[in-house]
């Protein structure tokens, strides 16, 4: 991986207009994302991890949006300054997206084989037969099934899955630069998502693209991220390397993401859950948004929004917690059980690069 | 252990509610572009439990959901509910009250939302249709309440589903389908969109309403690891046939049909060092020709346990399990 940033998101701010009042879906919102890298984003569902990588693409609604603040710096370029005409050139070709949605992101009445070949003849300037061999190509690739009939098929005689699987084509048919990929496999039985993780990991290696994975199933993020960035109400509030999300955690909000996950173990009884319910963005709290629900909330968490603490070069949260005068709390177990599995790791590396485990912390 | 042979619902009290039996579903039948999306799938549901439908993408599941449900009629075999075959049910008050006590958490919930409406007038709507409030007071109330209840907030309820996110939207879908009070609910990936924390929430919340209202479920879902925490049952899916059925503890401890055995496999884990080293057994499906046979079907290795094969290889099914369960008391001891 080099160490060029590609793609930079700086203090963006977004609200919509609707019945009841402004939703402050996105409230500044900062990461960068390098070239060859793969950044995921979790977090609570409408907590702005859609609705931020929609506006990189510009392709929120154009009626009720208002994008109070912020830059997308783009190879250098603030897309938010581009028209409508070069916002079109960078979509195709430089900037892919998978939405989380396939059946109305998909058009219901033209055959799913002209849907992907369509974009190689505009941004590739192909001819038609060439465009529809790369389709097939495509087809089978992300692991359609006879692409010859399937080409004419129309998107409602396909299953969940083999949706979004052309959603996926359709994406990596120009080979982008950056590739945000929303939900992508979160529709796909578990051997077909790791066949198309597989073939995502395949071409960020071959072609150095840059991928935005938004998941909300951990074990993808574990399998697919170099980073990681945690999202609460309209906010980024952790983030860092996978190992450092996932085995020494800092957010009480992290926590509480990694103590739902239901194991494998035989006879669990009892998923844990985050008390409480999302802020209501209509009126964003004051303080710490995640204080409500917060068991290890502080006087502070009420009154002030938290700064981001820096952890390492890498690892960043937004929790008062780390203030150095806060007072040291005990984390959930399944966190403390991770974060032995952090020293260990860190402490044992080469004892387990003896065991023929890769370089931890970097993964390329 | 559960698995060591404690039934979960007492034997006498098991009733089946569901009951299919060799189901077939073709799309356009006798054409040049026939799709069999389901070809023999056979299992019942018991009153009261949560069955688990996991499987290939493709291999069938909403289909058979949707067969279930009365969309469209079957092309082969036997649906009945509630000791009535479904085909029977034609007349407008009886499909009605088979409508009231059966719902379905699609899965696109954008798609399965009417765009034109509001949420309110979405769960309100189908309050109205089967005469579950009073007067529209009532209805609001009762809407709030639903929307509370899946996580979201009361003031959303004049909202369009545009004007939501993924998971919201998909919460929209389940506060729909428990409005009505169904006995039976079918949950296409009713939960896949959701963050884990609000997974866990509607799922505590649908677990709760079953053992308050002994409701029944078809859990439809590839996320291995909460099928297993949420279902009683499993059935496991590829090409349009159910190949493995058994409790859910011993899906994962005995495995025997080979397509269930890379499912497990691939299942990944919240834990980049482990995904890091983790190995993948395959399977393909061309090795097994039940297309070409005859005496294939789904047989009983061990009570409660069935997998689709061929008679002779019953036998060899049985010993595997033994051995996976010899090889499991050892590790669990
Ligand atoms: N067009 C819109 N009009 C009004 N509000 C909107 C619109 N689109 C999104 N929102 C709101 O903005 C917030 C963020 O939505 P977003 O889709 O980014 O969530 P998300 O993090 O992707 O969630 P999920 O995991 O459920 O997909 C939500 O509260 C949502 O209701
Ligand atoms: N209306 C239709 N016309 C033609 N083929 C169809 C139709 N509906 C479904 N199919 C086909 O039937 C098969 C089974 O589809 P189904 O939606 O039941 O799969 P599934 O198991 O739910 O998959 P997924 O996990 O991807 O949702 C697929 O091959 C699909 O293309
Ligand atoms: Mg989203
Ligand atoms: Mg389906």
């Amino acid at each position: 991986m080099e160490d060029k940033t590609i793609l930079e998101v700086k203090d963006l701010a977004i609200s919509f207009q609707t019945f009841e009042g402004v939703v402050k879906a996105v409230r500044g919102v900062d990461f960068t994302l390098k070239k060859g890298e793969t950044l995921a984003i979790v977090g609570e569902s409408g907590s702005g991890k859609s609705v931020s990588t929609k506006a990189i693409n510009r392709l929120l609604p154009k009626k009720n949006t208002m994008i109070e603040s912020g830059e997308i710096l783009f190879e250098g370029t603030d897309l938010l300054k581009l028209s409508e005409k070069e916002m079109q050139k960078v979509r195709g070709n430089d900037i892919a997206m998978i939405f989380q949605d396939p059946m109305t992101s998909l058009n219901p009445t033209m055959q799913v084989g002209k849907q992907i070949a369509e974009p190689i003849v505009t941004h590739k300037g192909v001819s038609k037969e060439e465009a529809k061999k790369q389709a097939l190509d495509l087809m089978d690739l992300v692991g359609i099934k006879n692409p010859t009939e399937n080409y004419k098929s129309y998107p409602h005689q396909f299953s969940g899955g083999m949706r979004q699987r052309v959603m996926i084509a359709i994406a990596l048919a120009c080979e982008p630069k950056v590739l945000i990929a929303d939900e992508p496999t979160t529709a796909l039985d578990v051997t077909i998502q790791a066949q198309i993780l597989g073939l995502m990991n395949k071409l960020k290696k071959e072609l150095d693209t840059s991928i935005i994975f938004i998941t909300h199933d951990l074990g993808v993020v574990a399998q697919m991220a170099d980073r990681v960035a945690v999202m609460y109400a309209g906010q980024i509030v952790e983030h860092g390397t996978a190992d450092e999300i996932f085995y020494n955690p800092m957010h009480p909000y992290t926590w509480g993401l990694l103590a739902s996950m239901p194991t494998l173990d035989v006879g669990q009884t009892d998923l844990y859950t985050i008390p409480g319910s999302p802020p209501n963005l209509l009126h964003p709290p004051v303080g710490d948004a995640f204080a409500p629900r917060n068991e290890f909330a502080l006087e502070i968490d009420f009154h002030e929004e938290p700064d981001m603490f820096k952890v390492s070069d890498t690892h960043y949260a937004k929790t008062w917690l780390l203030h150095p005068s806060a007072p040291a709390v005990e984390p959930p177990e399944e966190v403390r059980r991770r974060k032995a599995k952090f020293e260990s790791l860190y402490m044992g590396k080469e004892e387990i690069n003896e065991m023929g485990g890769e370089a931890l912390g970097s993964r390329s | 252990m559960r698995w060591e042979g404690k039934p979960l619902v007492a034997e006498a009290e098991k009733k089946a509610i569901v009951e299919i039996s060799e189901l077939k579903q073709y799309f356009n039948a006798g054409k040049k572009n026939e799709v069999r999306a389901v070809k023999d799938v056979s299992f019942s549901i018991y009153e009261g439990e949560t069955f688990g439908l996991v499987g290939e993408s493709g291999s069938g599941k909403s289909t058979t959901g949707r067969a279930l449900i009365k969309l469209g009629d079957i092309t082969g075999g036997q649906i009945s509910y509630k000791g009535q075959d479904i085909n029977d049910i034609k007349r407008r008050k009886d499909l009605l009250s088979f409508r009231k006590s059966m719902q379905m958490i699609f899965q696109d919930p954008y798609a399965s939302l009417n765009p034109r409406l509001t949420v309110k007038e979405i769960i309100g709507g189908a309050l109205k249709v089967h005469g579950m409030t009073e007067n529209s007071k009532e209805r609001t109330k009762r809407v709030y309440e639903l929307l509370e209840s899946v996580g979201l907030n009361r003031q959303f309820a004049n909202r369009y589903p545009s004007e939501f996110s993924g998971g919201q939207c998909q919460r929209v879908g389940i506060a729909r389908a428990l409005a009505v009070e169904p006995d039976f609910i079918i949950c296409d990936e009713a939960i896949s969109a959701l963050d884990v924390s609000i997974q866990a929430q509607v799922v505590n919340l649908l677990k709760e309403l079953k053992d308050k209202n002994n409701l029944t479920y078809l859990f439809i879902a590839h996320d291995l690891s909460m099928v297993k925490y949420i279902s009683d049952r499993i059935g496991v899916m590829n090409s349009g046939r159910v190949l493995e059925v058994c409790e859910a503890d011993e899906l994962y401890i005995a495995p025997l049909h080979p397509y269930t055995e890379s499912l497990l496999s691939a299942i990944p884990t919240p834990d980049p060092e482990a995904e890091r080293r983790r190995v993948r057994t395959e399977y393909d499906p061309k090795y097994h020709h039940y297309d070409d046979h005859s005496n294939v079907g789904l047989h009983e290795i061990a009570p409660e346990h069935f997998i689709y094969c061929h008679k002779d290889e019953i036998a060899l099914y049985k010993k595997k399990r033994e051995k996976l369960l010899r090889q499991a008391k050892q590790q669990y001891a």
